[in-house]
């Protein structure tokens, strides 16, 4: 083995279960210059390294891609590796402060029940230095965390809470060395422990909370790495990147690809997914002279495609770009817990001073007395409790929420949430399913006919057809399909034809513009018709939001008649059609400008931007990886409850919290006076520190028996 | 009294084992996949992971 190892993360689309995860590796197993191939599940990415040239990892997704799966090289976004990096770190931390806190625990409880005649000076001695022996290393490990943010904070001549948290450690665990060496009878490392690894875990909670948001936000640029083949005027074919393709360039797109720039098709009919752009999930038809923008999918045959836009100026650098704009507009929200700290920091600091000085000067007490006494103050106030209301409350939330099928993407959405007055909702795939339903009657011997052959084909609208249908179906032979165009087969010695209009009756008159489907039986020709069906719990969803005065809107890129179609059913009466991605974002714009807070529930990459500017988004599982990931919260299922759910959620849970900091306020107006009084022995301190911070859990998990 | 010499070292150990297990078990990146883990047992052969 004397080649050099490589390695590369390739980016995996259609991972669904332990199937494929396997489908994946073993291709790759039985490969004896593969070294590891590993699938990550959690963010869809297969980690592969071999032995031999870099460039091999072509042929590797090449072979990924063989296997039915989309397959794009990856280079990882930095921001979430250190995103991932530092959860482990906290991690660890805790860990080490956990492990430290119950070893000196077990000591402390042989220092605090007994005194120095029952256990003699030289145990006490050893047991003191024992603590120390633990806790020293573990505080320097541990408490590196708040000391760097404090210290960050600090050259920036600010405050934040980890300041106090950090002079608090400092100055117990300062005290406690110094009374190892002088023999006194108390020392405190237990306590500074158990802060921070209290404190560690709520900070591991939050991180927890907010880690996923940041996942695939990068995943729709792998697509610029991928290769088109174009074709020259003299009908040479050459290979393109994405980046290379100039307008007036005519590339083949093949049936399953993406259309990768904005463009113009040439020759060639097809269906295509515009999900991605449009939100509309139904297959819509194209031919010779269809405009189409960068992002959309080939569903049935490979076509001829004019560039028109280059990939910097397509419709989906443009989404993107709004995007950006929309993160930078976005005032920065301050968490509650922040703001706590802000007011909490100052107090407690000139409080610990203000009791250092009384007992110095007034009550001409040594140093050490009187520092010890302000050091219990800062330690007796109790982050704990502050630093466990908010976290132990979302953790609670995100629990029950994903109970529902809802996950919470960022830490402070649902505090954002509970202040919304109004509420925006796309239309396909969220007010609706985005699955193509039957609507209307049709002749019975012809519906059976049309279903019989539906059954032999793939395309969506057969497959909703056949769905439909609920008879005995008739034997079908001779079937051929014909890309972009149909299927055919024959019937009792009578040629069928399903398909799309063009190809069926292309002479026939019919202005329905719903999306639909044609059917031939030798005699006459039946166009089927598809409609959109609303998803469950939708009025009653919006009924809800407009019984707690929020103001509903309707907001869709779609043609007038059919947002009001839809609105009139689903009982919104503000409704705005015909909306650009641009429109999208300026109306959610305007929200905040008039003061108002807004949530926007959409789908499509057409309203990614307009998530981003909204106070808070929403999303279905079934939107696309860049909308899912722009948004703070995704719900799953067909039901639009989950959006009432998780309004109510936070409604209740932004109660819970400011109780939360009641009983820490209150907690502190009790315990300050007796810490300042110097009347708080250690034993005193470590037993209230726990029980407030123990309330504190224990009226969040009064949480869980919200009724939803 | 003398036996804390041999308790107290041998409590510290066994938390230290307990502690080194989860170290190396956040280093070897098991908590990297927490959602393909639960996927992955249900794979029938183990040749995947004897490699």
């Amino acid at each position: 083995m004397t080649e050099s190892l490589s390695n590369a993360v390739v980016m995996v689309e259609g991972l669904h279960c332990a199937g494929c995860i396997r489908k994946i590796e073993s291709a790759f197993e039985k490969d004896p210059d593969i070294e590891t191939a590993r699938v990550n599940f959690s963010n869809h990415r297969l980690y592969l390294v071999w032995n031999g040239p870099q460039e091999k990892v072509e042929t590797y997704i090449k072979r990924v891609q063989n296997l039915g799966f989309g397959a794009y090289p990856f280079s990882p976004d930095e921001e979430v590796e250190l995103k991932k990096a530092q959860q482990k770190r906290i991690l660890l931390a805790l860990a080490v402060a956990g492990f430290a806190m119950g070893n000196v625990m077990l000591i402390s409880i042989a220092l605090w029940i007994t005194d120095i005649d029952t256990m003699g000076e030289g145990t006490r001695q050893l047991l003191q230095w024992l603590s120390a022996l633990i806790a020293l290393p573990a505080i320097f490990f541990s408490g590196q965390l708040f000391f760097q943010s404090a210290y960050k904070a600090l050259s920036h001549s600010k405050t934040n809470m980890d300041v106090p948290i950090s002079v608090a450690l400092i100055l117990t665990t300062a005290i406690s060395l110094w009374g190892m060496f002088n023999h006194q009878e108390h020392i405190y490392f237990d306590s500074a422990l158990m802060l921070m690894f209290f404190l560690l875990v709520g900070r591991y909670l939050d991180m927890r909370a907010q880690g996923q948001a940041t996942q695939a936000a990068t995943d729709i640029l792998g697509h610029l790495n991928e290769t088109y083949t174009g074709i020259n005027s003299n009908g040479d074919k050459t290979e393109y990147r994405v980046s290379d393709l100039l307008p007036g360039m005519e590339i083949v797109i093949e049936a399953g690809r993406r259309f990768p720039v904005d463009g113009i098709v040439v020759k060639g009919e097809s269906d295509v997914d515009a999900a991605l752009i449009t939100g509309e999930t139904l297959p819509v038809n194209i031919e010779k002279g269809t405009n189409l923008y960068a992002g959309t999918i080939n569903l049935s045959a490979p076509v001829i495609f004019k560039v028109q836009k280059i990939a910097d100026e397509s419709v989906t650098e443009k989404i993107k770009t709004l995007l950006g704009q929309a993160t930078k507009n976005k005032s920065t929200y301050m968490r509650i817990a922040d703001r706590a700290a802000q007011i909490y920091t100052p107090l407690v600091h000139s409080l610990a001073l203000i009791t250092f000085v009384f007992w110095l000067f007034y009550m001409k007490a040594d140093w050490q007395t009187s520092l010890m006494i302000a050091v219990s103050v800062l330690i007796i106030t109790c982050p704990c409790a502050l630093g466990l209301a908010v976290p132990v409350v979302h953790v609670l939330a995100i629990g029950k929420l994903l109970k529902k099928g809802v996950i919470l993407k960022s830490g402070d959405a649902l505090e954002r949430l509970q202040k919304i007055t109004n509420i925006v909702f796309d239309k396909t795939g969220v007010l609706t399913t985005g699955q193509a339903q039957l609507m209307d009657d049709y002749d019975q011997d012809i519906f059976k006919k049309a279903a019989s052959l539906a059954l032999h084909s793939h395309h969506p609208l057969s497959k909703a057809l056949v769905k439909a249908y609920d008879g005995e179906t008739a034997e079908m032979t001779n079937i051929i399909e014909y890309p972009g165009k149909g299927i055919e087969g024959q019937y009792k010695g009578r040629v069928v034809r399903l398909g799309r209009r063009g190809w069926i009756a292309p002479d026939i008159e019919n202005d329905n513009a719903s999306v639909q489907t044609w059917f031939d039986d030798g005699h006459v020709q039946t166009p089927f018709y598809f409609s959109d069906s609303l998803r469950n719990n939708a009025s009653e969803t919006i009924k809800y939001f407009k019984s707690q005065n929020i103001e509903v809107s309707l907001l869709t890129g779609d043609k007038k008649d059919q947002a009001n179609k839809i609105a009139t059913q689903s009982n919104i009466n503000d409704v705005h059609a015909e909306k650009l991605p641009e429109d999208k974002f300026d109306f959610i714009e305007n929200f905040s400008k008039q003061n108002k807070k807004s949530l926007m529930v959409g789908d499509g990459l057409n309203d990614a931007a307009a998530l981003a500017a909204a106070d808070v988004s929403m999303a279905p599982s079934s939107a696309v990886d860049l909308t899912q990931d722009t948004a703070d919260i995704v719900f799953m299922g067909d039901s639009l409850e989950p959006v009432k759910a998780t309004y109510k959620i936070a409604r209740h849970s932004q109660k819970m919290v400011k109780q939360n900091f009641t009983l820490a306020v209150v907690y502190n107006v009790i315990a300050i006076p007796f810490a300042m009084g110097g009347f708080v022995t250690p034993v005193i301190a470590a037993i209230a520190m726990s029980a407030s911070s123990l309330i504190v859990i224990a009226n969040s998990f009064r949480l869980n028996r919200v009724q939803l | 009294m003398s036996v804390l010499i041999y308790l107290i070292p041998l409590a510290l150990l066994l938390g230290a084992i307990g502690l080194g297990a989860f170290v190396w078990s956040l280093k070897s990146g098991q908590y990297d996949d927490l959602e393909g883990a639960s996927h992955r047992i249900l794979n029938d052969d183990d040749e995947n992971n004897l490699q």
